[in-house]
């Protein structure tokens, strides 16, 4: 078994109450590149999120490697495209876990964001302001700003949305060359095609894992055919989701198959351990 | 001509202590209105000003027109309102503008029943439309560390404003900057507005920080330039609203926002980026 770049512990992420990725277990092999399938409300932007950090676990934990960088390209960029700053201002962000809030910018620094720029093919570009650029243009830039963070960890969220094929084959190279750095790389993707000839493997979500392992295996029909048939919709009478292994201070947690929670973000009680829900391939060597 | 411009200034200690304060001020509150601004929080400011004016009465009901009593009240308001409001719109699903309003104006209604409780005063003007040509070295040296605190603020925090500005979903995957940054700038935006008030009222000191932004956008499309010229603009519209105020017999305070108004208003018509420009350039291209 290969080190681990993340650990899922019986991770349950969602809103209000109601889970959007519910009781997952596994983990994502150091190196490895993974696309995440599935449909829309599958929770794959939620997942997403839960790994960066920028939403609360309700049950369960993520286990990141010691020190490990993130670098995360959201599906909705809150950038504000009115702001007056240049592109190259843009791209210098992705120092900051490098600089962090006063570290200066060195001559290094600059001539690693416009290696990046170039990378992208965006050289050229550097003085122009972040709202004249096209829709492909700034996903070119946003790119060569994870070029920039360096990460050990990244987390592309539906990068390849409303962009056209030849940005699409600049962006999986750049993807590959990750990879071939033995860098972690998890990407949202839809289309399917895409992800059989590039992703060695597959996460394929419906909420709960409905596969997850070699891309082959796991887009296999009768898989997709579950994922499918996944029911998107909340409902607010749905049945508690209890936890069985935990009944002294449980989380309500009844399963019927649609699965509903109630995790109160005040409660510190953790599962403890593996829990009891492991669900269909959802363990990964 | 020197009559005119200088003189004012020579000869009278009133009028220098005014240019000085509402320099000051200008260096400080210019840069707080262009992010403001560029938060698309320029109504904040005035609704903060609003929050800000029962806390200025309280300390002036009860103290006199004194300065310490009336900057520490308006702060103690400014804050609880920014705080609160700021709370309310990063834990909850209400947006800023909502949660803004809604203590802004509790905070006014409670202001405006305890001024009247307690009595109105001629002197409660003061507070509503300020005194430049009556600041004293207390109200001098006020201006004097608010300007040096923002200021200091801004070198240190830059880096996170911006960043929080440009793309505050990446800032929050990087670090915990985020939430302690907004709270931090909306300290800043109560300090500026509660030094303005001695000089400019608690009405009109939220003039001095927009408008000079607002104009400044018209210009540029860097923010460095942008804020430097904020700055010039509201130097400017400080030395021109003093000089009016003495030769006309105006009030001082309205009019340096006028002149301020004045600029913003050319600014639209004639701003590299203003209605001129865009419509006039509008036809004419490049061949790419």
């Amino acid at each position: 078994m290969t080190e681990a770049s993340l650990t899922f512990r019986d991770l349950t992420l969602g809103y209000f109450s109601h889970p959007a990725v519910h009781h997952l277990n596994g983990s994502v092999a150091r190196g490895s590149l993974t696309a995440i399938v599935g449909p829309n409300g599958s929770g794959k932007s939620t997942l997403m999120k839960g790994i960066v950090g920028v939403l609360e676990p309700m049950s369960g934990e993520v286990q990141h490697n010691d020190g490990a960088r993130v670098a995360y390209l959201p599906q909705q960029s809150e950038i504000d495209r009115s702001f007056p700053a240049r592109v190259v201002d843009l791209v210098s962000l992705g120092l900051w876990p490098k600089r962090g809030l006063l570290g200066r910018f060195t001559a290094e620094d600059r001539a690693s964001v416009s290696k990046a720029l170039m990378a992208v093919g965006m050289e050229g570009f550097e003085g122009r302001p972040i709202d004249t650029l096209s829709g492909g243009q700034l996903q070119r830039a946003l790119f060569a700003r994870v070029l920039v963070q360096d990460a050990d960890l990244i987390l592309l969220d539906e990068p390849f949305n409303a962009v056209d094929a030849k940005t699409v084959g600049d962006l999986i190279a750049l993807i590959k060359r990750w990879h071939g750095e033995s860098r972690t790389v998890m990407v949202v993707v839809h289309d399917l095609d895409l992800v059989r000839t590039h992703f060695p493997e597959t996460l394929l979500l419906a909420r709960q894992p409905v596969a997850w392992g070699e891309t082959r295996e796991t887009l296999r029909p009768e898989n997709l055919l579950k994922a499918r048939r996944f029911n998107e919709a909340w409902s607010d009478d749905a049945p508690w989701c209890e936890a069985p292994e935990t009944a002294a201070h449980a989380h309500p947690h009844r399963h019927d198959g649609r699965d509903h929670h109630d995790h109160d973000h005040h409660d510190h009680h953790h599962h403890d351990g593996p829990a009891e829900h492991l669900h269909a391939g959802s363990g990964k060597a | 001509m020197y009559d005119f411009l200088i003189a004012p200034f020579a000869d009278f200690a009133f009028m220098r202590s005014a240019l000085y304060g509402s320099l000051a001020l200008a260096l400080s509150s210019c840069p707080v209105g262009v992010f403001l601004m560029l938060r698309r929080m320029s109504l904040t400011g005035d609704a903060m000003a609003h929050a800000i004016l029962p806390g200025a009465a309280t300390g002036f009901l009860l103290f006199g027109l004194q300065i310490v009593p009336m900057t520490i009240g308006g702060l103690i308001a400014g804050v609880v309102v920014a705080l609160g409001a700021g709370a309310v719109s990063r834990f909850t699903i209400q947006k800023e503008d909502a949660s803004m309003a809604a203590f802004y104006l509790i905070s006014l209604a409670l202001g405006v029943l305890m001024v009247s409780v307690r009595g109105s005063s001629v002197d409660l003007m003061h507070v509503l439309f300020g005194t430049v040509l009556a600041l004293n070295n207390d109200a001098l040296t006020l201006i004097g560390v608010i300007t040096a605190i923002t200021l200091f603020t801004l070198a240190i925090f830059w880096r996170a404003l911006v960043a929080e500005c440009l793309d505050p979903l990446f800032l929050r995957s990087v670090s915990r900057f985020g939430t302690p940054v907004h709270f931090i700038f909306l300290a800043l935006v109560v300090l500026n507005l509660v030094g303005g008030f001695q000089a400019l009222g608690t009405l009109l000191s939220v003039g001095l920080m927009m408008l000079p932004a607002a104009a400044a956008r018209f210009w540029t499309v860097r923010l460095e330039p942008m804020i430097a010229l904020a700055i010039l603009i509201g130097a400017v519209s400080c030395v021109a609203g003093l000089l009016i105020s003495y030769h006309f017999s105006l009030p001082s305070g309205p009019a340096i926002i006028l002149s301020a108004g004045v600029i913003y208003l050319a600014s639209i018509v004639a701003g590299t980026r203003g209605i001129l420009n865009s419509r006039v350039r509008h036809h004419r291209h490049r061949t790419a």
